[in-house]
């Protein structure tokens, strides 16, 4: 067969359960894992005379999220019922935003480091980062849960019913499962950063359904496969593995008959069996529901201010991938370390405050990699959680930058920190911890070291195959000598010093 | 045992001398009386009326002041949510539905005093104009029981005309509490859209669905009024607007200075008797020193297919939780999951309902909505703009509230459009927004009630319950009671 070219074309179709302290429309709070039905009102239960009544937190919430999104916001939205019916739909419509979605028209940058699958073959600008284009944003209620038990018995819990839900949907800008999988993580990472969700996977908050087809140029002809939209995804390797194995079968199925094609087929709906690795086909476009979305008129449209959208857009602080960016153009650091270090926002902003106290960031960094993260680990919370005063971490970091400690002091100056809260200087003077440069001790360290090892020293100055490790080693000696006082950059200065003698 | 005489509710609070228990034993009284030959009721409730009414009178009897409609006994159409009784929205679908709580409309009127006797009959899901449709037997109309009461409210409008209770709440969406009223000789008031909360009435067409008082006179309706209306957080479509003190503004001289009379009202298709009825009530108000003026709202002819475009849009989808799934009636033996939903519904509800849910459905579908829907709410807005420009001419509109009297049961059930018809002066104000009042304005030969109709800009309750009030002061239409009722 003569060769063709596969570009995945892939989009997705994301939701976000806000982290409201009650449902949508209504007064019920939103608790995981309550008893069936007993977090269900009226409204929420779709009962006849009730009436849905806004959650202005929901509408804030997914406000904020849009702008950071970049999105446009709309000056009036309105509210549109979708209709269908299903057991877990107590009013067999849902309320969503139709034409009007509060937000729309947005771009998201995701970390274009995280992309490097053979298919794709796309574009990253300077910054390392690429951008993906948000179609809409809106804000609509979520239906219930059924569970099917056997053939004839389904089972309705209504406490997720009226949860609101977050649905963003992206241009088809994604070229392959590890940039989808890329773009999933971010904006987990920016909706936690925002507040607006917890984002907890387990507990169903993120839910992605990708749409993915192939463009194929093959003896100069481009044909489309059908759209395939995977339903209800709640884990970033199902989408990963989801997305890959859909190119895969799409380019097979193509391979196989010339008119599996989205003209001929149009778009299909497909479930993922995460124990067999493979998609499951569950609709054709013959069974596309109408759902005679009009408006609801129960609900009055919602009409956003410029003074509001400032006050939000003020609130917004600096988004995780702007943060990882200035990270790397200011304090020169890798992305995979700007990358960590942005991770916690929390940890993030103590990071700030103490460059701002005066730390040298590239310093601070590795500190905050190494033995803070390694504090944090041990007490299985965040550098933030640890309390630690961001003025102290500074004065640590300042200690190490001009040599006055060497970084195992540093480390074990860390951990009295976070029991003493008293400043560093303060603590290695009254522990003798600082480190000897004076150059007579120095002197002495030195050529007693040379004295106990003349092997190595004789290493050092005429094997050039073992020399590095032969100075090495007489260094070692010098700092264990000197009790782990001596500055290690001046040792290794005398050393060459003495070599060259 | 001697029926209570008609005119034991002239007052609105009790007087001083009786006790509500003596108020809601006359309107029981009254009900056992009649209401076989009427059925204006489909469930009473005696024992917990009478409870209430005890008391009140152990409240009064302890000194505290009785509340504004202490001891009042109302009726209240059935799809008004109750949390005492059933609420049935007179449909099989919900024969034996109860409701967890009551509607905003019966917390009021509760904290005002009032004791609801029972819920009335109506067409299935207020749809209807002649209580026909309802799906445990209609009701007869007071002044003849070969007719119909008008509809939907026609229970309500049926036991105010009997006097088996001082006054009811009824719903209308494109006029069943007005068209009900000029049927029976009683006066109802359809509020401005957003005026009382919909929380606890059932949903028919919401844009249009507003809650208002039935009673014998304008009295009756401003003491109803004054204690349902007002914003409720619940409905987002109540409006925040300071609610007056409707009967003490009813002694306020008559402010309305121009009667307009919209000249589409009075074409063709208008009954010469009620035409003639309605020329000399507006000719009352003139010789009560308001003038004339002829407007035009040239819309009108449209309003009909508009407002069954959507009414019966949003009726599809408020009737879509119907389904035999959570509640409600299940169809007993569902061959499968589908049909749990199609076998509930088919059973379930009637043929009007049926016929105004495929209507909706198939206006709401994809590759008809622009043609229909959307058209539907271009011309509404179209016949708001229309009204708001007549309201800058006059101060009133005063027009007949049908275009015929009452019908005979039977006459108009195998022709929709006709009975459609009923309802084609009353439509405008539900698409406009504006409240709107009928009131009895005479009879006709053979005996049947005439209704007048007074349309007023949005929030004008108050002039037009004044404008009402100072009509009935002329006239004595209202104070007429069916004959063997008295």
């Amino acid at each position: 067969m003569a060769e063709f070219v596969a570009r995945p074309i892939i989009g997705l179709e994301i939701h976000v359960q806000l982290a409201t302290r009650t449902k949508m429309f209504c007064g019920c709070p939103l608790e995981f894992g309550a008893p069936p039905n007993s977090r269900v009102c009226p409204v929420c239960g779709g009962l006849p005379g009730a009436l849905p009544v806004i959650n202005r937190q929901a509408f804030e919430y997914a406000v904020r999220t849009a702008l950071a999104l970049n999105c446009r916001i709309a000056a009036l939205t309105k509210w549109d019922r979708k209709s269908y019916y299903y057991p877990d739909l107590p009013k067999n419509y849902q309320i969503s935003q139709y034409d009007l979605p509060l937000g729309s028209d947005g771009r998201f940058e995701i970390s274009a480091a995280e992309v490097g699958d053979a298919a794709g073959a796309e574009s990253t600008s300077t910054a390392g980062t690429r951008a993906v284009r948000i179609r809409r944003a809106h804000l609509e209620e979520d239906a219930g849960k059924n569970t099917h038990e056997g053939l004839d018995h389904t089972r309705v819990d209504l406490n997720r019913a009226g949860t609101p839900l977050l649905e963003i949907v992206t241009e088809p800008d994604l070229a392959n499962a590890d940039e989808t999988y890329a773009f999933c993580v971010e904006l987990q990472r920016l909706v936690r950063h925002l507040g607006v969700s917890e984002a907890d996977m387990q507990k169903g908050h993120m839910r992605f359904e990708p749409n993915v087809n192939v463009a194929i140029t093959f003896e100069g002809r481009e044909y489309r496969t059908p759209i395939s939209e995977i339903k209800n995804l709640n884990s970033f390797r199902h989408v990963h593995d989801a997305v890959a194995y859909e190119i895969r079968r799409q380019v097979a199925a193509w391979e196989a008959d010339r008119d599996y094609t989205l003209d001929k087929l149009g778009k299909m709906n497909f479930g993922w069996d995460d124990v067999r690795g493979v998609t499951e086909f569950q609709r054709g476009k013959e069974e596309a529901h109408d759902y005679r979305y009009f408006p609801d008129p129960d609900l009055t449209p919602v009409t956003v201010d410029d003074a509001w959208l400032n006050e939000l857009r003020g609130g917004l602080c600096e988004l995780p991938l702007t943060r990882v960016s200035r990270y790397v153009e200011q304090h020169g650091l890798s992305r995979v370390d700007a990358d960590n270090l942005a991770a916690d926002r929390a940890s993030a902003e103590l990071f700030d405050a103490a460059v701002a106290a005066g730390a040298d960031g590239r310093t601070l960094a590795r500190q905050f990699l190494s033995f803070w993260a390694a504090e944090a680990n041990r007490r299985q919370g965040t550098i933030a959680k640890l309390g630690v005063d961001p003025a102290h971490m500074a004065d640590l970091a300042r200690l190490v930058h001009e040599g006055l400690i060497n970084a195992t002091t540093a480390a074990g100056v860390a951990s009295m920190l976070i029991e003493r809260r008293q400043s560093p200087t303060v603590i290695v003077e009254a522990e003798g911890m600082l480190q000897v440069r004076d150059e007579g001790a120095m002197e002495r360290w030195i050529n007693e070291a040379i004295a106990a090892n003349p092997k190595a020293w004789a290493d050092a100055k005429g094997i050039p195959k073992k020399a590095q490790a032969a100075l090495g080693f007489i260094r070692g000696q010098v700092m264990k000598l000197s009790a782990g006082k001596a500055d290690p950059r001046m040792v290794g200065e005398l050393l060459e010093k003495k070599l060259r003698e | 045992m001697t029926t209570p005489p008609a005119d034991n509710f002239k007052q609105w609070s009790i007087p001083p001398e009786s006790s509500a228990a003596q108020a809601i034993d006359a309107a029981l009284a009254r009900i056992g009386q009649h209401d076989s030959a009427v059925h204006a009721f489909l469930d009473v409730w005696s024992h917990d009326a009478r409870r209430r009414a005890a008391e009140i009178d152990a409240r009064r009897a302890h000194g505290d002041d009785a509340e504004p409609l202490a001891g009042m006994p109302i009726a209240v159409k059935d799809n008004i949510c109750t949390r005492n009784g059933r609420t049935t929205c007179a449909s099989r679908i919900l024969e034996n539905y109860r409701s967890p709580f009551d509607a905003h409309v019966i917390e009021r009127l509760e904290a005002a005093g009032a004791v609801i006797v029972g819920k009335t009959n109506l067409d299935e899901f207020a749809m209807g104009s002649s209580t026909e449709h309802s799906a445990f037997g209609p009701t007869r109309n007071p002044w003849n029981p070969a007719c119909v009461p008008g509809g939907s409210s026609g229970g309500s409008a049926a036991a105010v005309a009997a006097r088996m209770v001082p006054a009811a709440l009824g719903s209308d969406t494109g006029g069943s509490i007005r068209q009900p009223a000029a049927f029976c000789g009683v006066t109802g008031l359809k509020p401005t859209y957003g005026r009382v909360s919909r929380y606890g009435l059932v949903a028919f067409g919401s844009s249009l669905d507003q809650i208002g008082p039935l009673a014998a006179d304008a009295r009756g309706v401003a003491a109803i009024l004054r204690a349902i209306a007002g914003r409720d957080p619940r409905d987002s479509t109540s409006v925040e607007e300071p609610v007056p003190d409707y009967v003490a503004e009813l002694d306020k001289p008559l402010a309305p200075k121009r009667i307009g009379i919209p000249r589409e009202y009075f074409g063709a298709g208008l009954d010469g008797e009620v035409r003639a009825a309605v020329e000399e009530a507006v000719a009352v108000f003139e010789r009560l020193g308001a003038r004339r003026v002829e407007v035009s709202l040239p819309h009108t002819d449209d309003s009909l297919p508009v407002y069954y475009l959507i009414s019966s849009a949003e009726a599809s989808s408020n009737l879509a939780r119907f389904d035999g799934v959570h509640y409600g009636h299940r169809t007993a033996h569902p061959a499968d999951y589908i049909d749990v939903y199609s076998g509930s519904r088919e059973e379930g509800f009637g043929a009007e309902v049926k016929r105004r849910i495929m209507l909706g459905t198939y206006a709401l579908s994809s590759g008809y909505y622009d043609a229909y829907y959307l058209k539907a709410l271009k011309v509404r807005t179209l016949i708001r703009d229309e009204f708001l420009r007549a309201f800058e001419a006059c101060d009133l509109l005063a027009c007949p509230t049908s275009p015929f009297p009452p019908f005979r049961l039977g006459e108009r059930t195998e022709d929709p459009l006709s009975m459609y018809l009923a309802d084609a002066y009353t439509f405008g104000a539900n698409l406009a927004g504006v409240p709107a009042i009928s009131l009895p304005c005479g009879f006709t030969a053979s005996g049947l009630p005439i209704g007048l109709q007074l349309m007023g800009p949005h929030f004008s309750e108050a002039r037009l319950l004044r404008a009402a009030h100072a009509y009935q002061r002329e006239t004595d239409w209202h104070t007429r009671v069916p004959p063997g009722m008295a």
